[in-house]
Parts: C-alpha cells; structure tokens; sequence
C-alpha cells in the first residue's frame, strides 16, 4: 500500500532516533514534549482547522488528564496504567459539560468562551485544596511494565510515541469515512450539512469529546513523564501555544501538528537557550520574540507549513477510483407514485414585523415540474427554508405525502425524500466532487466514528462512494469527480449540489436557482436532465429567473411578489396573467 | 473619440488558473459600453480587476492616468466608480447615510447637489430615506447601490449584473436610468448575462467567453451576429452549431 | 450583610465595572471596524499605567523608545509596501507620522521628565506615548493582514499581547507600581466616601459613552467607521480608506486603555501582567453587549464589576472562576438569539 509507505518510514525513523550513537539526551527530552504536544495539536486538527471550532482550551483538558492521574496514583495508589482510562474519561466527561455548552456558540463567541472557560480552569486547579492549589501535586509514579520502570526520558520516549502514531491513524482514518465527511462539512456552516440528514450538534460535540480525549491522554503522559502536575503548564498561554502549533504546522492536516509542534517546541528551546546571550540575561525575552514570530508567521504564510511543505512535493497523493457496481440498497419509499406529493397550506413566515412568506399556499404532484418565481426577496429562498426545515413557520402547515411536517427540522425533511440545493452554492471547497456529493448519502450509510476510526466501514463506505459516483455520471461531471469542488466553475458547482441532492435517492427535488451561471446549450441539458427525473418519477420544485428556462420546463409555475401567491398556472397562462405582466414580466414578456 | 478608460492585454490570475486572458478594452465619454458573456466567463472578474480589488497584469490607464499604482481609494478620487455584484451596501444604515457616505471623498456643498440628483433620479429612494438599507426590497438596493456610486460624481460607472434577480419589470425601469445617465455626462461600463437588454441600451459591445473577448463591435452588429444571438439570446438556429 | 457592606461592595464593583466598561467599549469598537478581537487591550492599560507612575518619580519609561522602534519598523513597512510607487508627498507624511512624531516624544520625554513634573503634563506624554504604540501596532501587525479571518487575527493578537506582555517585564520589572492620585478631593455621602479618583471614573466614563455615540452617529469620520465595520469592500468602493478607519480605531482604543489605566493605578498596584486580567474582564462585558452595542457593554460591564465585588468578598479564592464562569450562559444566550440563518464564513 503506497499510501501507508510514508507512515511505516516515519514510524522506523521515529523508532530508531534513541539508538544513534551519541545522540545527546536533551534531544530525546525535546522529541518528548514534541510528541506530547502533538497530541494536543492533533485534537485541534480536526477540532480547529477540519471542524472550523477554534479552541483555546485546550491546555486544560491536558490538566483533567494529569491531575486524575496525580490525583488517583499519589493519594490512592492506583497504578498508572488503571488511571489510563479514567484519566481519559474524565476529559471526557469534561469535554461533554464543556461541549454541550460551547458547540452552541456560534461565530467568534467560541473562541471567545474556551478563552473564558481555559481561564476559569486554570484559577480553580490552582485553588482547589486536593490538587495541590498552585504547587500542584508532586511524587507522581512513573510508568511501568513489568519491572521496568519509564524513568528516564528515552523510556518514555516509545509510550509518547506510540500514542502519537496511534492517534494519527485513528485521525486519519476517521476524516476519510462517512463520519469524517461531516465533520468536514461543518467549517462551511451546519446548513448544507443539515440538509443531508447530519446532526451538526453531534458532529461537533464528537470532534470537541476527541480533542479533549486526546489533550487528557497527552496530559496523562505529561504527569507520568515530569512525574509532577501544577498549574502553570494547563493555563491560559498553554493553550493559545497549542492553538499557535496547529496553526503554524497548518490546521487542517493531521501531519501538520506533528511538524508545528516539532517548529514551536524546538523554537522555544532554541529562544530560551540563546536569547540570553545576545541580548544580556532579560527575562521573558522568549515570549516577546515568540510573540513577534507569531505574528510574522500569520503574515507570511497564514496557511501554516505543512501545506507549503506538500505543495512543492513532487508527487501527488493517488485516488482511488469507487467501484460503481457496487449498489445501495434504494430508500424505502412510501408507494404513492401519484397525487400530491407536497401540500403547502397558508404558510407564513415573519421576521419582525417583516412579513416574508405570507399565506401561500400550493402543491406538488407526483412527476410533476412545479416553478416557483417571482422577484428577489419575494420570499422564494424562504419557501424552500420553511419547506426544507431550515426555518420554522410563523403559522400555516406543511405536508409531505399527506403528512404534516409539523416545523422537522433539516434533518427529519430530508429523510422524508425531499432533498435540495443552495442558490449561494454550499459546498466544501477543499474537498473533492467526489467527497461533497457523497455528503448526500450520508443518511443511506451507517458506519459511526469508532468504526471508522478502526476501519470497519470499508464496505458500507465503498457502497456510498459508488452511489456517488453514479450520481455524478449521471449528471455529467465524470471528468471533474477527483478536482476540488472549490476549483470548478459556479455553474458546475451548482450541477453538483444536484448530484449530491439525488444522492439521497428523493421524491422531490428543491433546486435553488439551478441555471444559474449556465451558458444556453448547459441550460438545455440541464432542462433535459429534470425531464428525465421527472418522466422516472421524480418531482422536481424549482426557484429561476431565467424565464426562457422556466416557461420551457415547468409543467406549472408559482408567483410570489411581497411574500405573496399573485398566480398559478400554466406557462402559457402565467405568461399571459395580467397581474403577473404589472408586478413581474412587464409588457415584454 | 477620446478614451476615457483603456485596458490594454489585460490577463488576470487566481493562483494558478488564469480566469482573464490577454483582454484590451476602451470606454470613451459618454458611451455605454457592455459585455456580455455567460456567468463564469470573467467579466466580474475583469471589473473587479479595473476598479483595483484584484491585482492585473497589463496596462490601465483611467482620464489618462496610470492606474498601475493606483488603490481603490484613489480611483474613486479620480472618478471611478463600481456598482459591484453583491451591492456591497451599508445595511445596518439608512438610505440617506448610505448615499451621503457615496460622497464621501466629495465637498460638502457638491455633496447637497449630487444628493437632489439622486433623488430626482430615484423617486423610491427619497420616500425611503430614513429606511434601514438592509430591509429593501432587492430592486430598490440595486437603486441605492446606483445612487451611492452616483453620489461620487464619477465620469464613468461600472454596472456589475444591475438585473440580477430583479424582476423583469424592474430590470426595464433600471435600464432606462442606466441609459439616462449619458445624458448626464457619465459613461457606463456594463456588464451583464442579460444580453438582450444590455445590447438594447449600449453603444458598443464586447463578448466575453471563457476569459477572452471573441467578438467585439457596435451592439447592433453584435445583436445582429448568429453566434451571439443562438448562444447568449436564446433563439434557436436550427441546424447551426451554438458555440 | 448589613447595608455598609452592601452599599461599599456595590460603590467597589461600579467603579471597577466602569473601567471594564470603557475597555469594553474600546475593544467593540476595535472588533467593529477591523473585526480584530483586541487582547492586546490589556497591555494599553498596564502600559499607560505604569508609564504615568514612571514619569512621577521622575523616570523615563521604556514605553516611549518602544514607541520610537515601532515607528520605524512602520515607517519601513510603509515604503516597503509603496516601493513600487514612492511619491515624494507620501514618503514625508509616512516620515512626519512614523519618524518624527515618536522622536519628538522621545526628546519630549527625556527633556521634561523629572520629579517635579506636573501630573497633567506625565498623563498627556503617557497618553501619547500608548496612542503612538496602538498606531504603530495596527500598522505593524494588523494592517497587512487586514483582510484575513476574524481567527487569524485573533491569534495575531494572541501574539502581540504576548510580546507586549513581555516586554512591559522589561521595561516595569517585575515590581508593582502605583501612581499619584490625580486629586485629592473627597466627598462623604452617607456611609460612603467617593473620592476625587472615583468620581473621575465615573465621570470620564460617561463622558466617553457619550462621546463615542455623538461621534459614530453624527460625525462624517464617525459614520466612515461604522460604514468600514458594516462592509469593508463597500466602504472602500466610496472611497474611505479601510487602514485609516483601522488607525483610527486602534488610536481610540489604545488612548482609552491608557486612560483606564492612568485611573486606577493610584487605586490599585498594578504589575506587568495585570492588564491582561482586567481586558480579559472588558471583554466579558463587551461580550455581553454582543461585540455590538455600546450601552449593553457599559451596563454589562458594571455588572461584571459588581458580581467581582461580591465574590471577592464571599469567595475571594474563587473570584477569578466565578467571573469566568459568568461568561458561559451569556455566550450561550447571544448565540441562541443569533439568526437562524447561518453567516457566511470568511
């Protein structure tokens, strides 16, 4: 396997670093606390620059992990290795109170609050009486297996390392899954990944509880390695030094917070040992130039490193091509293949005093093309929010196969077989047409994080990249299936969020202006590609200004002007409608 | 005719991929100039680069100015002026501070005048002056929008999509105003997928595929042109290849 | 409680909350215009602190040759930038601005400081000295990044604080310093004595509040600030230019963190390192207010005060948690009242 060849080589470099002959041991101390860092950043990875949560807590989860250590091996006796797993639960569980609390900030409040709950920890470790307050708690045990005992730092060196290698996998493995597709989702906003069915609340809280697990286990080794816990190292300034690491090693990739911690550890000792001698024996100089470099870093390559580093690579990482004869099993459908599919009755929606959908009423039958048009803020994009879940109505109802939707949210709409696209294109940039159409199945696999994490999704995982797959042959994109969905053209992109909408196997397709962006001769194939769905029993409830576009494809139209129904008819009847020529078309139509 | 703004062998990168290519342009005063061309084909880019929010490679000249170390605060100052695709408007502000900030770089009594113009111009927009700019309707935005730049005094006005997601009713109001602005001594640089209404006010015209212009000419030879007419207006011509 | 004690620790929290509400109002109105999220807050205040208390006895401060090296880093970063277009005129402003007036200060500084040097003379060179390094700080470290996320420069912040706080060890040492009292008035109203200090807090606080509202709602410069925190590219396309609005900005807020500190070092001995606990508790109070609205910051500010008074009183070990604490529902509070409808990430 190419791709692990890299891993494997890492692995033996690592392993064999304690054997060079004469290799001072002040190394091995550095390439300790490397490791012990790069656990952090590694959490952070996923927590920061995959899932788009800044944290700057983290250094306070290292501190669960080592004061239960402390805690359970110096005032109870436990042995290490049983403080192992309860020092990893208790981040946890602290990860979960933390967690519920702060997935729900949005925006930059939650920076803002790990800031404020990474501070409130560190006051309460050094206040609390059986934690030492500021002097910590000393004469911790060191690790031990059978009679041998992890005292020295190049002992320890292999538990650090392991762990480090261990949690790489594991990272890597969770982000190319199903589970890991949402999480990467996430970044770009919880709408579009909502509309597929993922709990957005859950996915963050997952990646928070992982960071967290991480940090414990990184601050378990900490306890056992200094063989001492106090404050200081779980305080604030540790934790934006994390955060610092994930940044300069480029959040986003797992390798990254291997080579930042390597970049900052490293440079901090070198600060430390030699700004003294230039600049006579001032203390804190390291922060000061530390700081600077921080700055000058965000500067210069705000991406961080590890990307840099890849880009100059000779070599491209290989992708696999999905097996297409593989099949999900089709969504389990209601029979109805006539009749009103979608029964909107008075719906209404304000915001404020601002009404934005008001009383509107329609239906959708089945194989049908409604359209559904009408100026900008007419209140179109908010039908389809109320209809899709998004947002919840002031008042009216809302049926899907003669049964209320009753304000579902996102989630529960979707699986009802009503799927839908964006009209701003919502797509992860950085992840292949491949990967975002995929996004679509996610309610079609099952396969969780953990087995992800140890690769027992592989089948589950092939049968949803292969449905992918089909869907994007079968709207034409084939060619572009391994580029990032962020390189194509916004026309493209629209025509993938229309594959990753009949990923979900639906009944009735929302599309938010579809032909936007498309030349004439793309907007006839598109137009040929709804038929098709629909002569194959699709419905198909569409949002377009392009009237040529719309007049040629719709079976029935919908006006809305002010939040308000002014007709509904026919092409040639909307075409004709007075009302609809004085508030829309105007007299040349 | 002496040009007011020339672009000449203009290209335009983002990182690696090169979405403008080898463009030359010139607008004289009081001509409306359009180009048309699909979503995608780099006209936004192309204007955005012009105003000074990309960075080009090629030559600019502005009034007879090198534009090449000019920021977009200077062009304003020398009286160019971009009505973007997105508005870009102040909408936590009410429509008279929103125009009153499109003088900014204006004396205070030129100001008072260019604010009666706008109004005179715009009848809706007075009605609403005190109404928060977020909260209007998308056609009355893309008049604020028009006012704002307006308010500048600039010599030539650069329309980035005025027709997006507007009715077709309103998209004929707005077009008569862009037309009216000539009259008013502004020249207009517009750009639009409507090309069937664009080409109806325009003096001249340039089509733009895929990051180069293939036609350029009067709008009425390029409305008159099968190619353009089969692939941008949208009447079939049987038995023709479209592109 | 008998109602002394209430009535002082109410009389402590509003004059601490009134310094946390000008910080907050200072680090809103820094977020507003270039979303930069201003840790670096604290460090204003221990430097206009700490440089007043300086001055008094008599010293010169390191504040002002920090002052003079930043301003040439930004004199070189301004030509830096314009190498490809040096006009004569912009050379000499960036000269005037970067060169000249931190070397003026400098000499200013050096010629007057002595220990018989008038209190409002020691406040106007402190004032300057930390307006001059909020200027510079802007040109240096946010300016070029100006247009990058809110966390990038969050964490560029993260690293100026850091250094700033670094070098405040080098410049005070790692001694407390407190300064004179800018008056020695006193009223007594009842059980409580307000003292010239604390009416000045109360005082310029206000006059501040209204300042800022008359000066972002009536004045054109006003507006052009609110107009670059509203739409950065819209301001820009009428010709306001966004790195002024960003000076501009830093300038308030490092001369309001000046001011904050310069009021309550005759209260309180101040070290190197305590801004960044009193920003930290600004911020709470900016927070609050949503990043936003100036009087919910104030009103929330004071809040934060009072809540510190009387935890300090009741569990002074546990203060600092208690007030960090606080933060967390308000966080969840404002993100629940967030639209429904997501942001668009930058």
């Amino acid at each position: 396997m190419t791709q692990r060849l890299p891993l494997v080589i890492f692995a033996i470099v690592i392993a064999v670093i304690p054997f060079i002959p004469g290799i001072p041991p002040f190394w091995i101390v550095l390439l300790d606390n490397i490791g012990l860092a790069a656990l952090v950043a590694m959490g952070l990875v996923l927590l920061t620059g995959v899932g788009g949560l800044t944290s700057f807590g983290q250094a306070a989860f290292c501190g669960f992990g080592a004061y239960t250590t402390a805690v359970l091996t110096t005032a109870y006796g436990v042995s290490p290795w049983l403080t192992l797993p309860a020092s990893l639960l208790v981040s946890g569980i602290a990860a979960v109170l933390l967690g519920i609390v702060t997935v729900r900030l949005s925006g930059h409040y939650l920076p803002l609050g790990t800031i404020a709950w990474g501070i409130g920890l560190f006051y309460l470790f050094s206040k609390l009486e059986f934690l030492g307050r500021n002097d910590g708690i000393s004469g911790i045990p060191p690790l031990s297996i059978g009679g041998f005992r992890m005292l020295s730092p190049d002992t320890i060196y292999y538990a650090i390392w392991i762990a480090v290698l261990i949690a790489a996998i594991l990272t890597m493995n969770l982000l190319d899954s199903r589970t890991g597709r949402a999480i990467r989702a996430l970044r770009r906003g919880h709408v579009a990944a909502e509309a597929f069915g993922v709990q957005t609340p859950r996915a963050k809280l997952l990646v928070f509880i992982y960071a967290a697990v991480l940090a414990g286990l990184s601050g378990w080794l900490y306890a056992h390695f200094q063989r001492a816990a106090n404050p200081t190292p779980f305080g604030a300034q540790a934790g934006i030094e994390y955060l610092f690491i994930a940044v300069v090693g480029g959040a986003g990739y797992v390798w990254g917070a291997v080579l930042g911690a390597g970049i900052v550890v490293i440079l901090k000792e070198v600060l430390q040992s030699y700004l003294p001698y230039i600049f006579g024996g001032q203390s804190q100089l390291e922060t000061i130039v530390f700081g600077i470099m921080l700055v000058l870093l965000l500067q210069l390559a705000p991406s961080g490193v590890w990307p840099w580093l890849m880009s100059r690579l000779p070599f491209k990482p290989a992708r696999k091509t999905p097996d297409t004869s593989l099949k999900l099993p089709a969504r389990g459908r209601a029979p109805a293949t006539s009749g009103v599919l979608l029964h909107i009755e008075k719906a209404r929606k304000q915001f404020g005093g601002v009404v934005a959908v008001n009383d509107v009423s329609f239906e959708v039958n089945a194989r049908e093309i409604v359209a559904l048009i009408g100026p900008n803020g007419a209140g179109k994009s908010t039908t389809f929010n109320l209809i899709t879940g998004v947002l919840t109505a002031t008042s009216g109802k809302i049926f899907v196969l003669g049964k209320e939707v009753e304000n579902a949210p996102p989630q529960e709409v979707v699986k009802l077989g009503v799927s839908r696209t964006f009209q701003h294109v919502k797509l992860v940039p950085d992840m292949t047409v491949l990967e975002n159409v995929a996004i679509g199945a996610h309610l079609r696999g099952s396969s969780g994080a953990i087995s992800s994490m140890l690769r027992l999704d592989r089948a589950d995982e092939a049968r949803l990249l292969a449905e992918a797959a089909r869907q994007i042959e079968r709207v034409g994109l084939s060619d572009q299936i391994d580029q990032l969905a962020g390189s194509l053209s916004l026309g493209q992109q629209r025509i993938v969020e229309i594959a990753r909408a009949l990923c979900v196997d639906p009944m009735l397709l929302l599309l938010d202006e579809p032909a936007a962006g498309l030349r004439h001769l793309e907007k006839q194939r598109l137009a040929a590609l709804l038929r098709q769905l629909r002569d194959g029993g699709m419905s198909v409830l569409l949002v377009e200004h392009d009237m040529g576009f719309v007049m040629d494809l719709a079976d029935r139209i919908v006006v809305l002007d002010f939040g308000t129904k002014i007709a509904e008819g026919t092409p040639a009847a909307i075409k004709a409608n007075p009302d609809v020529i004085k508030a829309y078309l105007g007299a040349a139509a | 005719m002496s040009a007011l703004l020339t672009v000449a062998d203009v290209h335009i990168s983002y990182g690696k991929v090169e979405a403008v290519r080898g463009v030359s342009l010139d607008v004289g005063d009081n001509e409306i100039v359009t180009i048309i061309g699909a979503n995608g084909a780099g006209k936004t880019t192309l204007l955005n680069a012009i105003m000074g929010i990309l960075p080009l490679k090629g030559r600019t000249t502005f009034a007879g100015i090198d534009m090449a170390q000019s920021d977009i605060e200077d062009r304003v100052a020398s009286g160019l002026s971009l009505v973007p695709e997105h508005r870009e408007l102040f909408g936590t502000m009410n429509v008279e501070d929103n125009l009153q900030l499109g003088a900014f770089r204006i004396a205070k009594a030129t100001a008072a005048t260019s604010l009666e113009k706008v109004y005179t111009l715009f009848p809706r927009l007075k009605e609403r002056r005190k109404q928060l700019a977020g909260t209007l309707s998308g056609g009355e935005q893309q008049m604020l929008a028009m006012g704002r730049a307006l308010m500048g005094a600039p010599k030539l006005l650069m329309l980035d999509e005025p027709s997006l997601g507007l009715a077709p009713i309103i998209v004929a109001d707005i077009f008569r105003t862009v037309s009216e602005l000539r009259t008013a001594g502004v020249s207009v640089l517009l750009v639009e997928q409507n090309a069937q209404a664009a080409l109806q006010i325009a003096d001249r015209a340039y089509v733009m595929e895929l990051g180069e212009f293939v036609l350029s000419g009067t709008a009425k030879q390029i409305a008159s042109n099968k190619r353009v007419a089969a692939s941008y207006l949208g009447f079939q011509h049987e038995g023709e290849s479209a592109i | 409680m008998n109602t002394t004690i209430l009535l002082f620790l109410l009389q402590d929290g509003v004059t601490n909350g009134a310094i946390y509400a000008l910080l907050g109002l200072a680090l809103v109105l820094v977020f507003a215009v270039t979303r930069v999220i201003l840790i670096p807050q604290g460090e204003f205040v221990t430097y206009g602190a700490l440089s007043y208390a300086m001055l008094a006895t008599g010293q010169v401060p390191g504040t002002v040759r920090l002052a003079v090296a930043m301003g040439i880093v930004a004199f070189g970063l301004d030509l830096f930038f314009a190498r490809k277009a040096l006009r004569a005129r912009l050379v000499l402003r960036s000269a005037a601005l970067n060169i000249a007036f931190p070397i003026a200060l400098l000499a200013v500084t050096y010629a007057v400081a002595g220990p018989k040097t008038p209190i409002a003379v020691n406040i106007a060179l402190s004032l300057l000295i930390v307006a001059a390094i909020g200027l510079f700080l802007y040109r240096i470290a946010f300016q070029p990044i100006a247009h990058t996320s809110v966390l990038v420069l969050l964490i560029a912040s993260v690293g100026c604080h850091l250094a700033l706080q670094g070098l405040g060890l080098v410049f005070f040492g790692a001694e407390g310093l407190r300064g004179p009292a800018l008056s020695n008035v006193a009223l007594t109203a009842g059980p409580l004595r307000f003292t010239g200090q604390s009416l000045a807090v109360y005082g310029l606080t206000i006059a501040f509040i209204i300042a800022l509202w008359l000066f972002f709602g009536y004045s054109k410069t006003g507006k052009a600030l609110r107009a670059t925190a509203v739409n950065r590219l819209g301001a820009r396309l009428v010709g306001i230019r966004t790195t002024l609005s960003g000076q501009i900005a830093f300038l308030l807020a490092s001369v309001i963190g000046a001011i904050s500190g310069i009021l309550i070092v005759p209260i309180t001995t101040l070290y190197y390192d305590t801004g960044f606990l009193i920003g930290l508790k600004g911020f709470i109070a900016a927070i609050i207010g949503g990043l936003v609205s100036y009087p919910l910051t104030a009103v929330a500010a004071i809040l934060v005060g009072i809540v510190e008074a009387f935890s300090s009183f009741y569990a002074s070990n546990f203060k600092e948690v208690i007030v960090f604490t606080l933060i967390l529902p308000v966080l969840v509070l404002r993100s629940l009242a967030a639209p429904a409808v997501e942001e668009e990430k930058d």
